[in-house]
């Protein structure tokens, strides 16, 4: 029988209650809401429940919403996969503007890299990680570059004017 | 201990000056890499080493790092095509297609089957000549440098089959929203019937030279084995989870771009070493070979080659000059107005080392507002410091290569 997203909001709700919320089907991906202080309990659980199973982290990123009131200001998404049913599900869950959260490089081991990629881009400290520190940039830099107030190119420069060429997201 | 290679407060050199062996030597460190030629791109591994056996390796990458999802959200769509070209540059159609296929998702695009099926055509060949390079390297790190020369000039002949399809040959820039850019001509189809019928031959050639070779087997049976349980939790994907043993294949659990009409098996492995990942991969190219003369055979009659969008498909370029409505449309898509839906997406395809994923946010103008390569290199080479536990310096090297990092898609 194939696992029905009925199945795991029903599941989740049953044992989580109102820590995850916002149950959605968008286009072909479940996806839903968690509380970010109750991540590791929730996805421990959906790895381990034996109808559930999600047992594979396909992916984990960060995301930066500059714009959103001050308890959403960062994201961080987890895609998970059970390969026995073939479902995969996205779990988004915000952080605030001091983003912390905790670390589930004990549940998935290849959420390392992952987890110290999204703090070396936006700046986030998963609590809890064996060894929290830059990997793509180099260690002595001091911002995090994938904020979105983190310019891309030096502002200084007035050789081109970037609205023409695509280069800026407001197209004004 | 040399204190020009590491810090004093290193951990390393804390671990050297307890550990004393009972013969007075002492442990040492070796820097493999950034720039190593038995590494094959540039990341590096400081290695803390007891005589020729290898106790710890720390890995260090970034060195190549061109901030590809940053670029990306400063980008209307058409002009991250040529980003994702130089993630995986052994399979860069597969990472073309891909990314088209992650947008067709979002604009709700439906592309013609003939289309697909060409699509399918690239990235099978696109797939060989990963498969092609990791699996000859192997032979070359191992010592054997001629089925390498056998079979390289076949990736020059994949090449300029890419060059008959879009013009260039290593960064391919291939495809357009719905299908490709021009119909592929008589040419590109007369040099793959070509490749199909020489290729076979020197692959079978290949074959035979390495998987009964004593030395060969010597040097990869037992090399970096890796259990299924730990190459799951490490992420693998692709034929370095195959040859753990897992049937995990992209093409098989969410088929896209038609996958679902061909025949073809999955090869597993059993051990997950060296020598089951080098089986793997040669099965594979079996299959892609199988699976493009099936779609060469089912192809539907006609030419065409791309899906009516006339909002994201460039118009022809002679109807620019003439045509109104050909204008608006050229201008619009260059300079990225293209509508675009309010969506998250995730899209993944089978790449030549396992799941590539796409995570696309958009917020409806013209770029995306987070754009998120999911890069198998980057997750599973976390794995490699475990594997390479307790080997010798020469089986890193084979370990290295059987796993086939790339450093593009390492370091995006």
């Amino acid at each position: 029988m194939a696992l029905e997203n009925t199945d795991i909001q029903d599941k989740l709700v049953g044992t989580f209650g109102e820590s995850a919320f916002n149950f959605q089907q968008e286009r072909d991906i479940f996806s839903f809401e968690i509380k970010a202080d109750k991540n590791t309990a929730i996805i421990l659980f959906l790895k381990n429940d034996p109808t559930l199973q999600f047992h594979f982290l396909t992916d984990l990123c960060g995301v930066h919403y500059p714009d959103n009131d001050e308890n959403h200001q960062f994201a961080i998404i987890y895609h998970l996969h059970n390969w026995y049913e073939n479902k995969r599900i996205r779990i988004k869950a915000y952080l605030n503007g001091t983003p912390e959260i905790k670390t589930i490089s004990n549940i998935f081991l290849c959420s390392n890299w992952m987890e110290r990629e999204t703090y070396d881009f936006y700046g986030v400290n998963f609590i809890g990680h064996p060894q929290l520190k830059r990997i793509l940039n180099m260690d002595e830099m001091i911002s995090f570059p994938m904020r979105k107030e983190f310019p891309m190119e030096d502002a200084g420069r007035t050789d081109k004017d970037d609205r023409f060429f695509g280069r800026t997201t407001i197209n004004s | 201990m040399s204190e020009l290679l590491l810090p004093p407060e290193h951990r390393y050199a804390k671990i050297i000056q307890e550990k004393l062996n009972e013969d007075g030597s002492e442990l040492s460190i070796l820097n493999l890499g950034p720039t190593h030629p038995a590494t094959h791109g540039i990341f590096q591994n400081i290695l803390l080493m007891d005589g020729e056996k290898i106790l710890e390796a720390e890995p260090t990458i970034g060195y190549i790092h061109r901030a590809f999802e940053k670029i990306a959200e400063n980008r209307p769509f058409y002009q991250i095509t040529p980003l994702t070209d130089r993630m995986n540059y052994c399979s860069s159609p597969i990472n073309n297609m891909g990314w088209w296929m992650t947008l067709e998702k979002l604009l709700g695009v439906e592309v013609p089957k003939r289309a697909q099926y060409l699509r399918v055509i690239v990235m099978e060949l696109a797939r060989i000549t990963d498969h092609l390079i990791c699996n000859s390297i192997l032979g070359v790190d191992t010592g054997a440098y001629t089925g390498f020369l056998y079979v390289f000039q076949f990736r020059e002949k994949v090449y300029e089959i890419y060059e008959e399809i879009c013009g260039a040959r290593l960064t391919t820039n291939m495809g357009r929203i719905g299908g490709f850019e021009r119909d592929w001509s008589p040419e590109a189809f007369r040099k793959l019937d070509v490749f199909l019928e020489d290729f076979p031959v020197a692959w079978k050639e290949f074959e035979n030279l390495f998987e009964r070779n004593r030395i060969f087997i010597d040097r990869t049976v037992n090399v970096g084995p890796i259990s299924a349980e730990k190459a799951m939790s490490y992420g693998f994907t692709g034929p370095n989870l195959r040859a753990a043993g897992v049937d995990y294949d992209v093409r098989v659990a969410h088929p896209y771009s038609s996958y679902e009409d061909f025949e073809f098996i999955v090869p597993v492995g059993k051990s997950g070493d060296t020598y089951d990942r080098f089986c793997v991969r040669n099965a594979e190219v079996w299959e892609s070979l199988s699976i493009i003369r099936q779609a060469l055979a089912k192809m539907p009659e006609g030419n065409e080659y791309h899906a009516e969008v006339p909002d994201y498909y460039l118009p022809p370029k002679e109807d620019v000059y003439h045509d109104m409505e050909s204008l608006i449309y050229h201008f619009k898509i260059v300079m990225g107005e293209i509508p675009v839906p309010v969506a998250e997406i995730y899209h993944a395809v089978e790449g030549g080392n396992g799941e590539l994923g796409f995570y696309l946010e958009t917020d409806g103008s013209r770029t995306p507002y987070r754009l998120h390569f999911r890069r198998p290199c980057f997750i599973y080479y976390q794995g490699y410091p475990e594997m390479i536990k307790g080997a010798l310096l020469s089986d890193a090297i084979v370990i290295l290569s059987s796993l086939n990092v790339i450093a593009g898609e390492l370091d995006a």
